[in-house]
């Protein structure tokens, strides 16, 4: 797998810098597999997980429920996930709603009727049980909502701040995030869409960026367990996808022009352009959705290996090193938030000014 | 939940509140603070609009008052120069009429002197009439009694009326 060739990459070249002679590569990896598992660690933040966990205390660990909802075969069936009792193995069966219920690898499989108990195959995938369509308020669905509530605090205070003023001068946190909104206006969507049409894509440009940032800070904070909203690819999907259907319903004559018959170029350029450009209409919200899940992701993984190696060695002389690692990468991964919400809404808004640009010779 | 395969729950979830807050965002939050932006730079616009109109006014006002004051500048000069005008032609008046004055008098006085030399001369001419009467007459007494000396009497008589 592309991610442990990672890992041990990362890790190998963190030997050369420390020189760590007395370490062989073998080693680590075994110790790796009995105890200290860092792969399944790392993913295990990276990805949504259903219930909110805080600590391991007492090798129990310490959770916040939260709701379960599956559309099964009996309907709308709902309980907590604490029902599981941090069961990840799927060996604790909740029974609801006439209905058997396991959690295996953060995944939800209803038992097939008459069955007790689940039945894997080699490859540790259940044979059964079916998956239920899940609707569940996840760690991420959760940690969107609190940075919701957070952005609607902020920016309705805001508002509210410019009807108090008379004179429209901005006060208190208007005058942060004034310059913020500013900047959405004046440097992306003014140039990308032009002067006169870009009003009417500035709530969908301006609510992106705050949504995006906002979103990858949250996953910064420590507390909150790597809640990875912008790093998971169903939240980068989505947006994206907003992106496309706005592109695709806003484009005009010339847009689709260029698109199946490229003005200005010879008949067989263009039969030769269509198809490359039919494809870019599909890359293009494809690169959106990638670029955001694997900078904020990758990101995630960097730090959680540089702490892991505290544990891969099991001592506690490395963690200078693994702090300062993390720290730098950490004060980057800072910069990252608010640089992968500015690509995301600046192209956005750039494909809206090219499906939305006229005609000019 | 696989790290690439987007599960559908979260899609679903993200969907709903993406589009929430679109919406709430957009009324409450973007439409007010873009106004007041866009009011405050409206504002802005026009205040340097009216200020630049108000400098054009002053440069007006200014060249007007620099015209007004070449004017009356002028104005003056020429006040002045025909006050010296004046000045010099009264000057000018007083001095030809003081002249003619003086050459009347002048006149006047050359006439009474003229007057008074023959007055002068008419009593001149009775007195030496007198004279020569008078001398006539002791002449005719001395020539009763000396000839000589009657004739002597008469040339000195008469030297001392030249001498006259």
């Amino acid at each position: 797998m592309t991610l442990n060739t990672f890992k041990n990459a990362l890790f190998s070249a963190l030997f050369l810098v420390i020189s760590f002679a007395g370490y062989a590569t073998e080693d680590t990896e075994n110790k790796d597999d009995k105890e200290f598992n860092a792969k399944e660690m790392i993913l295990h933040h990276v990805k949504d997980a259903y219930g909110f966990e805080i600590i391991e205390w007492n090798n129990e660990p310490v959770s916040i429920p939260l709701p379960v909802i599956l559309w099964a075969d009996n309907g709308l069936t709902t309980f907590m996930s604490s029902a599981f009792h941090h069961d990840d193995s799927g060996n604790t069966i909740v029974e609801k709603n006439g209905g058997k219920f396991v959690k295996l690898h953060e995944k939800i499989y209803q038992l097939n009727k008459g069955e007790t108990a689940i039945v894997l195959d080699q490859e540790h995938h259940p044979t059964n049980a079916t998956k239920p369509l899940n609707f569940s308020i996840t760690r991420n669905v959760f940690m969107m909502w609190v940075s919701v509530a957070l952005i609607l605090l902020i920016f309705l205070t805001t508002a509210k701040s410019y009807k108090k003023s008379k004179d429209g001068v901005p006060k208190g946190i208007a005058g942060f995030i004034e310059p913020l909104v500013l900047f959405v206006r004046d440097e992306i969507a003014r140039p990308m869409i032009g002067e006169h049409k870009y009003k009417k894509y500035m709530p969908y440009l301006l609510t992106v960026f705050f949504f995006i940032w906002i979103n990858n800070i949250f996953g910064l904070i420590p507390i909150f367990n790597g809640a990875n909203v912008s790093g998971n690819i169903a939240f980068t999907m989505t947006l994206a996808l907003v992106t496309f259907i706005i592109t695709t319903v806003k484009g005009n004559k010339n847009y689709w022009k260029h698109i199946f018959w490229m003005p200005g170029v010879p008949v067989p350029m263009k039969l030769f352009l269509a198809p490359i450009e039919i494809i870019g209409m599909f890359v293009k919200p494809l690169s959106l959705m990638i670029r955001l899940f694997a900078n904020i992701t990758a990101g995630h993984i960097i730090i959680l290996a540089l702490m892991s190696l505290i544990f891969i060695f099991e001592t506690v002389w490395i963690s200078p090193v693994s702090i300062l690692f993390s720290l730098f990468i950490l004060i980057i991964e800072i910069i990252v938030t608010a640089i992968q919400a500015y690509i995301f809404t600046v192209l956005s808004a750039l494909y809206f000014g090219m499906a939305t640009e006229e005609a000019h010779h | 939940m696989d790290l690439v395969t987007p599960g559908f729950g979260l899609v679903f979830w993200t969907i709903i509140t993406f589009i929430f807050l679109v919406v709430i965002l957009k009324k409450f939050a973007w439409k007010p603070i873009l106004g007041a932006v866009s009011d405050r730079e409206e504002g802005i616009k026009e205040a340097l609009a009216s200020a630049e109109k108000a400098r054009l006014e002053m440069q007006n006002l200014n060249a007007d008052n620099e015209r007004i004051l070449k004017e009356a500048r002028a104005e003056r000069e020429a006040l002045l120069k025909e006050a010296r005008d004046i000045k010099s032609k009264l000057i000018e008046d007083a001095k030809g009429e003081a002249q003619v004055q003086a050459n009347k008098m002048i006149e006047q006085a050359q006439l009474a002197i003229e007057s008074e030399k023959k007055s002068a001369m008419a009593e001149l001419k009775n007195h030496v009439a007198g004279l020569s009467l008078d001398i006539a007459e002791k002449v005719v007494r001395q020539e009763l009694s000396n000839k000589g000396k009657q004739l002597e009497l008469v040339e000195s008589m008469l030297d001392e009326a030249k001498l006259n």
